[in-house]
């Protein structure tokens, strides 16, 4: 096993002008790149016998959006050999398309496909990006910070039409989301707002 | 006169009994040769990760239970773990001892569903009747110590919820001295069963090479020979202190994955073993009045520990900024939460890697190439429960 920092070094001296930002917490080393560099950096990582990150652990997205550059892509790695980990990330705008990783690690094939289902990010060279966890027919991406938590359809079975149907959802009772972080905020009421939306409109 | 010949679509699940679960699997089929395998997965998907932005830290416990449902305090461990680690807490020895114990009780839980059920997919009926007289007495321990039989909510940031109740520990040890012979007992029924040979030696084997490349873990990569033990490589809690072996296939087929489990259950009595043996008296929690609430008595007596407990239950702790991957070995592979907190009470994004996502994506590589009625072996060899597939 070698030492964290030398991995950090040996990386950061091989691929100077790729990492951005390197940086050691919690035992795990965080690597921040270009977009354009992902592919490179990975096959490096993957191949190189020093590091021998043999292993895509996971691909994840996070979504800021009040940032400019919406999106914060994330790939785990796992080198057993040395037993390391890396993350790696790079940020992207909301409407960016990016590489595939499916010729270097064939398991990158879902976890793309989950990433493109959950935030809408397109993927370039996908052998096959569709939807993977929502439902036939499902729209928008569930996991966005815009998505509301109750979501926009509901689902029941119609005795007239025979048949499963969406329709939009009716709130009953007020989903409550209590802000007890503060004191002196109440709850927002969802039904409320869209009730004034439509007002509006 | 040439005769066209069409390969056949086939429709396996999502009720198939074989599919262990909501799995729809579209079979491309030669003859009965699977030329294409496509699962579609996402029947159960509930939006866990959602919900557990929308959820402070301790209210999101209950959702990693319904993940893998078989082995439900495995998946609590990781998010514990994460969060801990953030907060910079140390966990008390008791309650280190208490987890890892109840870790290796679900993952014989877990083995026992999976190695009877693929036993009963290949057609043996009597393990999974005597398997799960087993796994019943597992969950009355589950139910003794957190008040129910799956979805526990037990481990919390910090230790577990409350202190075994008297006599668990007793029940647990005598468990574990008759659980061998159970072992014993199944292996009689299985090990060298000519039709259960038949069905799963050389049947979909993995290559050592392909199981790091379609990132698997567990008893997937361990079956094709590759020793390697989240336990053991990266040990968290009190795995350090406990003497155990990592079983490792050579053929990377049906059949030692099947080996491996049975050899990882005689481990994990073991591990309980040991666990009750060097399980002192002590706290079980920390005592960081910040994250763990007080005691029912100090609530009765101080008001500022009923004020701490009104705040820690509607508000919740707080979690400084901070970005983490923790990951833990649970029965099916590694299991893993990446968790981003932004200072508030509620995680900002919670990833969960199940094992069984990058398993099962793996069926049309398995599959293909072997015959139709290989399918539920191959299936249920890999383990796939769909409350972690599907998340």
């Amino acid at each position: 096993m070698i030492n964290l920092t030398d991995l950090e070094k040996k990386i950061n001296s091989e691929l100077a002008t790729k990492i951005n930002q390197s940086e050691i917490k919690h035992n795990q080393l965080f690597l921040e790149i270009d977009k354009d560099d992902l592919i490179d950096v990975t096959l490096f990582i993957k191949t190189n016998k020093d590091t021998k990150f043999r292993q895509l652990i996971d691909i994840t997205v996070v979504d800021y959006p009040e940032q400019t550059q919406r999106f914060k892509v994330v790939y785990l790695f796992l080198s057993h050999e040395f037993n390391q980990r890396i993350v790696l990330s790079y940020f992207i705008n909301e409407n960016e398309v990016i590489p595939s990783m499916t010729s270097i690690f064939p398991a990158a094939n879902w976890m793309e496909r989950e990433v493109f289902d959950m935030y809408g990010v397109n993927f370039k060279d996908h052998p096959d990006l569709r939807r993977i966890l929502t439902d036939y027919g499902f729209e928008g991406h569930p996991l966005r910070k815009d998505f509301p938590l109750t979501g926009h359809t509901e689902v029941r079975y119609s005795e007239e039409k025979k048949k499963v149907i969406n329709e939009p959802v009716k709130l009953e009772q007020n989903y409550r989301n209590f802000d007890y972080e503060s004191p002196w905020e109440g709850t927002k009421y969802i039904k409320d707002l869209s009730e004034n939306n439509d007002k509006k409109n | 006169m040439t005769k066209k010949i069409k390969n056949l679509n086939l429709n396996f699940g999502p009720q198939h009994p074989a599919a262990h679960g909501v799995l729809r699997l579209i079979l491309e089929l030669d003859g009965e040769v699977v030329e294409k395998a496509d699962p579609h997965i996402g029947l159960l998907h509930r939006g866990t990760e959602k919900l557990i932005e929308n959820k402070t830290y301790m209210q999101a416990v209950p959702y990693f239970d319904r993940l893998d449902y078989v082995a439900p305090m495995n998946q609590e461990h990781a998010f514990a773990l994460a969060i801990e680690k953030i907060l910079k807490i140390d966990v008390p020895i008791r309650a280190q001892y208490i987890r890892v114990m109840f870790c290796e009780i679900g993952r014989i839980l877990s083995h026992i569903l999976n190695v009877t059920t693929q036993a009963l997919d290949v057609g043996a009926l009597t393990p999974s009747l005597w398997g799960f007289e087993e796994r019943e007495t597992l969950m009355t321990f589950y139910e003794r110590a957190s008040g129910s039989r799956l979805h526990a909510n037990y481990f919390r940031a910090g230790g577990v919820h409350q202190d075994l109740p008297a006599g668990l520990e007793n029940d647990i040890s005598k468990f574990c001295d008759n659980f061998p012979k159970i072992i014993n007992d199944l292996e009689s029924l299985l090990t060298d069963n000519r039709i259960f040979k038949q069905r799963n030696v050389d049947i979909g084997i993995v290559s050592k090479e392909d199981a790091l490349d379609y990132s698997f873990s567990g008893v997937m990569i361990r079956g094709s020979g590759v020793p390697w033990d989240l336990r053991k490589s990266q040990p968290y809690d009190c795995y350090e202190k406990l003497d155990f072996k990592i079983p490792v296939g050579k053929n990377g087929d049906c059949y030692d994955r099947y080996l491996c489990r049975i050899e990882e259950m005689k481990e994990s009595v073991s591990i309980i073993k040991q666990c009750l043996a060097q399980m002192e008296k002590g706290p079980i929690k920390t005592f960081d009045g910040k994250i763990s609430p007080p005691s029912k008595k100090e609530i009765k007596q101080s008001m500022e520990a009923l004020i701490h407990h009104f705040k820690l239950f509607t508000e919740g702790y707080r979690v400084p900024k901070d970005e983490i991957y923790t990951a833990v070995e649970a029965p099916k592979g590694e299991f893993g939460v990446y968790l981003i907190s932004d200072g508030s009470s509620k995680p900002y994004k919670c990833k969960i890697r199940a094992p069984g996502f990058s398993h099962l994506q793996s069926m049309d590589y398995l599959i293909k190439g072997h015959m139709l009625a290989d399918v539920p072996a191959v299936l249920g060899s890999l383990d796939i429960v769909f409350g972690e597939v599907d998340r």
